[in-house]
Formats: structure tokens, sequence, C-alpha cells
């Protein structure tokens, strides 16, 4: 993703960085329909979120932060020159990520073996509020769980880069930048923990 | 189309025949942006044929009352897939794919983009959406009828092949986003020495703000499609009343995006008629840094007018009335753009050459398009033209008669550059009159038609609307037989024609002081900058 005549880390990293503003964005369209939609159905909202369980959001969250610690020590160790310590942390991350996916696999199983799910029987037959307030909490957490898929696959490649030396101490823009990509997967799971386990 | 190019490299020089390698694998895969930038150009300015056949198709159907040539549901289709091809395959990704790419990174004097891998993934996942678009005009329920814009309820229910449709223009939106963000980080940080930002040309400049835009709003876009695209598979319901959800999100979302993106699709033209008039008028552009801030100023009251495309889906009238007044607010640095561009021409020493014939043509028909959509941004007059031929017309005026005429220009002013020979003057000025002749006929017609209270998408129409209608389609013939002479005069002028050379137009930016065609790497050494864009004298032009 660079020069071959000379690396350019400031553009580099500016890139990435204009790429996560697209990544905000993104989520930004579903956090609309959320503000809307709360103000139309507080309510429902208020009964949906208490449906949700919090012990396994705040545990998620926990795991989310935990990762990005680990992978922010891996840039530090990186830049030490540590690769065998750089290629754990990195491990941590994924392993945290896993963590996360596990949890939320037992949210989502269990709200939909209660018959909550888009399109279900049970939630066209409730109040039109709790409806839209599922249908937002699949899609915002599928997407973000769909990014940390992708933030695990990033990771894991960087990591094997790292083990073949072709990202190394002097040249770890690339894991820098996966970090980042980390650092926003973990952001914007802080923003949905609260709008939906949280607040209501 | 890749291949076709490829015919004879080796007399060219330059770029053409550096890799050692020939054959179509030293275009899909090289990483040099004149290569993508043809690529490019040559599948988008395709599509725009492809788009070009099925308007013409449309408006034999309307060329008389009832059935024509094709039955309603054809017409649905044809009209949601012509909309499709011009926007997302080219109008979007075409200024910035193809003189984008084949320009800025020498208008700045810079080796390459930024990141020059990541520039030509954005052609392949444009190539790859474009792929899947065509592929759902084939299979499953046939190709979609719901019009480019998808709006839901219908877009959820019908049967058509609307999702795969939709998934086609998701995987197009991260091409758009990926040069964005590829071209944002080029002009910052590969600008060469002496190349301040009062120095960039107006070109880049307006694709600076054009990247900004891209990076900024489509993301919403993706969001919409890929939230259309579970309404339908999975009845997430988020647009459907029936379940709480409301429509007119879908509407808000979807013009978040959608609006800003016309200003994608002018703004790159505006930077190109900047570059051409000073050119061909032998002066320097007359305020250059209020044409800068008038594309920053579009750009960024742009993002937030999208709502005047929804007076009439029960906005409140508050909304209403903000969205109306900013949509006057973006009125005024594209004013100011015209105005700056004609006291350019004042007393300049104007030849009247293709590219400039085509530029000026684009001042008179964005104006006429530009006032045309003041009518439709105030409210008390959009009610009524809301939804009819006005608004079909007004937005050709914009976007053929503004981006296309422009991008016309730009095919004439640039390609030659990088081909290293020319069309011949005389064809290409027939060819001008008489799409500038039928182009009025064809869009002029449909905005009085549309002031009558003819609808768009309709298949058929009342009698009393015959004569203009006809009148209309013999426009769209007109237009199409210059666009063919031009078409084959430009393309055989490049291949066959006399030879390029030099600078013949005078221009004072960068890519004119390179050999013709530029060399892979555009510079011998890197440039140093002492002088401004625009300023003909310091560089000894005449």
């Amino acid at each position: 993703m660079s020069q071959p005549h000379h690396k350019d880390y400031a553009g580099a990293k500016l890139g990435m960085w204009l790429f996560l503003f697209t990544e905000l964005l993104l989520f930004g369209g579903m956090f609309i329909l959320y503000a809307v939609y709360l103000a139309r159905y507080p309510h429902e909202f208020a009964a949906g979120g208490k449906q949700l369980h919090w012990v396994m959001g705040t545990v998620n969250t926990v795991i989310l932060l935990t990762s990005s610690l680990f992978v922010a020590m891996a840039v530090t160790a990186l830049q030490r020159g540590e690769v065998r310590r750089t290629i754990g942390l990195i491990s941590g991350t994924i392993i945290c990520a896993a963590g996360f996916l596990v949890i939320k696999y037992f949210e989502w199983s269990a709200k939909i073996g209660h018959g909550i799910f888009p399109g279900s029987p049970h939630l066209k037959e409730g109040p039109p509020g709790e409806s839209v307030f599922f249908s937002l909490y699949y899609m915002t957490t599928g997407i973000h769980g769909l990014h940390v898929v992708i933030g695990s696959i990033l990771l894991a490649w960087i990591a094997l880069k790292v083990k073949h030396g072709s990202v190394h101490s002097g040249d770890y823009v690339l894991l820098e930048n996966g970090a980042l990509y980390w650092h926003l997967v973990d952001l914007i799971w802080i923003f949905i923990f609260p709008l939906y386990y949280l607040v209501l | 189309m890749a291949a076709t190019d490829n015919k004879q490299p080796d007399q060219r020089g330059g770029f053409w025949n550096d890799s050692g390698k020939a054959g179509i694998g030293s275009w899909i895969f090289s990483t040099d942006h004149k290569r993508i930038g043809l690529l490019y150009f040559y599948s988008t300015f395709g599509f725009f044929l492809v788009g070009v056949l099925l308007g013409l198709l449309l408006r034999i159907e309307l060329m008389a009352p009832g059935r024509t040539i094709m039955g309603p549901q054809t017409y649905n289709a044809l009209f949601t897939v012509h909309g499709v091809v011009m926007i997302f395959l080219f109008i979007i990704p075409g200024f910035q794919g193809s003189f984008g790419n084949l320009v800025m990174p020498i208008q700045i004097g810079a080796r390459d983009v930024s990141f020059p891998r990541l520039n030509l993934f954005s052609w392949w996942i444009y190539m790859i959406g474009a792929l899947v678009v065509l592929t759902a005009l084939f299979t499953g329920g046939g190709p979609p009828d719901t019009g480019w814009t998808f709006y839901v309820p219908f877009s959820a229910r019908t049967g058509t092949n609307v999702s795969l449709a939709v998934l086609g223009v998701f995987i197009i939106g991260f091409s758009s986003i990926l040069t964005g963000i590829n071209f944002v980080t080029t002009i910052h940080r590969l600008r060469a020495e002496g190349m301040g930002w009062y120095r960039l040309p107006l070109f880049t400049w307006s694709l600076y703000a054009t990247a900004w835009i891209q990076i900024l709003a489509t993301p919403i876009l993706a969001i919409t499609l890929v939230l259309i695209i579970a309404e339908r598979l999975l009845g997430t319901g988020l647009f459907d009343p029936g379940q709480g959800g409301d429509p007119v999100m879908f509407q808000h979302l979807f013009w978040i995006y959608s609006h800003p993106a016309v200003y994608i699709m002018i703004l790159p033209a505006m930077g190109v008629i900047s570059d051409i008039i000073p050119v061909f008028s032998r002066k320097p552009i007359f305020g250059y840094k209020m044409i800068v801030f008038s594309s920053i100023a579009i750009a960024a009251a742009g993002s937030l007018v999208w709502g005047h495309h929804m007076f009439t889906s029960g906005m409140s009238d508050t909304a209403v009335l903000v969205f109306s007044f900013l949509t006057f607010v973006v009125a005024i640095p594209s004013a100011i753009k015209v105005f700056n561009w004609v006291s350019t021409l004042y007393r300049g020493s104007i030849s009247l050459e293709a590219p400039m014939l085509f530029a000026l043509t684009f001042i008179l028909l964005f104006s006429i398009g530009g006032l045309s959509g003041l009518i439709l941004g105030a409210a008390a007059t959009d009610i009524h033209v809301h939804d009819t031929h006005f608004v079909v017309g007004h937005f050709h005026y914009v976007m053929f008669g503004g981006t296309g005429f422009a991008f016309f220009a730009a095919m004439h002013y640039w390609l030659p550059k990088f081909y290293g020979r020319r069309y011949a003057e005389k064809p290409a000025l027939v060819a001008w009159g008489l799409m500038f002749v039928g182009f009025n006929i064809l869009y002029f017609t449909m905005q009085v038609l549309g002031m009558k209270g003819m609808p768009r998408r309709y298949y058929d129409y009342l009698p009393e609307f015959a004569d203009l209608n006809l009148v209309a389609t013999i426009g769209s013939w007109i237009l199409a037989v210059g666009l063919l002479i031009m078409v084959i005069n430009l393309f055989r002028g490049l291949w066959w024609g006399v030879p390029f050379e030099g600078n013949p137009w005078g221009g004072a930016t960068l890519e004119w002081s390179v050999p013709t065609p530029p060399p892979t790497e555009n510079f011998e050494q890197e440039p140093v900058v002492t002088h401004g864009p625009y300023d003909f004298k310091g560089t000894g032009i005449p």
C-alpha cells in the first residue's frame, strides 16, 4: 500500500484514518435510525433494552477493551523488535475476539430461541416499536460482529507478516493501521453497548 | 476494451511501452495511474454508451402514446437500468476514475498516486460491482424495476432482482470510497516542491473536494443498501410501517448520500471547465481563490440539502423551509463559478476549438439546469413539478449538459496528450453542433412537458402531450447522431490521426510540461514548481 520509491508513513496513516471515518459513518447511518426510532417509540425501546442480557454485554465490553490493550501493546512490542511477544499479543487479541463472538452467539441464539428475530411471528404480534428495536439490534450488532471477524482476519494476516519479517521494527505501519482498525471496532462497540444494553 | 488499446503500443512511446510486457495483463494488473485511468475511461465510457442506447429506447417508447415498442414492465426495467448504469457505472466513477487518474498525479508533480495498488484494486472492485449489476439484469426475477432510487416499500416487495443490483451498487461504493481516500492522501502528501495549495490546478482542487464527499457520503449509501437487502431477505421491517418502520427514513438515508453524490458528479466537471477556459482564452483564470472556495463550499453546503428531494414526502414544514433555504445557499457558490468563468472570457483571446466549445456549452447548459434546479428547490413550485418530466429535464441539463459535456471537453482536451495523436477538428465541430441542437430539443422539451404536467416514469401519457414527446424523441436522434460522429472522430484520431506533440494549446499546468505521451513515472526528475497553473507569462507560453 505504499510507494515503491520511499515509504510514506504519514500518507499510509492518513489513508487509514480516512478509512476509519468512513466506517464511523457507516455505523452512523444505523445510529441515526436508532435516534429517530427511539424518539418515536421510547417505551418499546426501554422494554426491548431490558430483555437484553446486560451481564453478557458487560463481559463482552471488558473482553473487547482487553483485546484493544493487547493490540496496542503489540505495536509497542514490535517497535522494540520483540517479534515473539508481538505475535503472542496479537494472538491474545484474536482469542479475545473469538471469545466476544462466542458470547454474542449465545446471546443471539437465546433471543432467537425465544422467537425474537427479524420478521418473526412473535415480533409481528408485539408492538411495532419492539420489532424496530430488535431489527436494529440485530443489524447493528451483526454488522459490528462482521467487523470483529474482518479485524481478526486482518490481524492474523499481519501476525503472519510479522513472523515472516516483512513487518518489523523498522517498518511497522501495517501493524499500526491494523491496530487502528481494531480500536475502531472496539470504539463502535463502546457506543453500541450503552445504547442497547444500559441506557434504557 | 483494454486489449484494443494495445494494438500499437510500440509506436506511441511513453507509458504505452514501458513495462516490456504486452497483452491485456500489462493493463489490468498495472499500477500505473495512467493505465488505470484508461481502464476506467474505457469501462465507464463503455457503460455510458450502453446507457445512451437504453435512453434512446425509452425515447422511442415515449414517441407516441400507448405501446410503441415495449410493454410497461420492460419500460420500468429500462428506465431503472438506464439510471443505475448512467449514475453508478458512468457518472460517479467516470471523472475521478478516468481523468482524475490520468491527469491529477501529473498536475501535482507526482510519479503516481499515494496507493497505486489500492488504485488498481478500486478498478477491480468497480468491475466486479458492475458485473454483479449486469448479472442482476439477466437472472432471478428479471431486471429491477424500482427506478435508480430503490425507494421502499416497492423495492422491498417487488419480485424483480433488486437484491443483486443493490449488492452490485454496494460493491461499487467501496471502489468510490477507496478512490476518494487515495486522492485525498495523494493531494496532501505527494505535491511536488513549490506546488503550494494555491498553485494546485483547479481540476485537482475539484477532485480534492469531490474525494471528500466520496469519503463522507458513500458509507451512508452503503448502509442504506445493506438495509434494503436485509429488508428483502430477513424482513427486518425497519422501513415497513406495518412493523413500526418508516419509509421516509429510507428516503432520508438515501438522499443523505445521493444528493452529495450529484456534487461528486458535477464538481470534477467544473474543475475541467476551470482548466480549459483560461487556456483557450489566453488569460489567467478570474478569481482563482473564489473558485477554490466555492468548490469547498459546494461540497460542504451540498451535504446539507438532501431534503429537497422529499418536499412531497410528508416532512414537517420547518424541515421543508430549512432544506429549501439551504438549497438556495448552494446556488451561490455555483453562480460564483459561472461568473468567474465568464469573467475569464472577458477580453480574452478566445479560440473556439473543440474542447473550448464543449466547455462553453457546459456553462450555458449548466446555467439552464442550475436555474431550473431553483424552481425545484423552492418548496412552493416544487409541489407542482415534483416527479414530472421537468425534473428529468433539469437533471439531464445538469448531469448530461453539465458533466457529460465537460467529460467530452476533457476527452478532446486531454486524451490526445495521452495518445500522442489527435482527432480532426472539423468533424468534432460538426458533432458538437449536432449534439448541442439535439440536446436542447430533447431536454428543453422535457422541461416544458413537465410544466404542463406530464409525470416521469410513466409508460403511457395523455394525448395532449403527444406532439412535444415526438419533438423530444427527434431531438434524441439528433443528439445520438452527433454523439456517434464525435466518438468515431475522436477514436479514429487517437489511433490514426495526426501526431500531437508538445503543448499545442499552451496550457500552463504541469501535465503539458511532460513528454507526449507521458513516460511511466511522468517526470524525469522531481519537478520544482515555480509558477501558478494559469500563469501563462511565467511559463513563456505566448
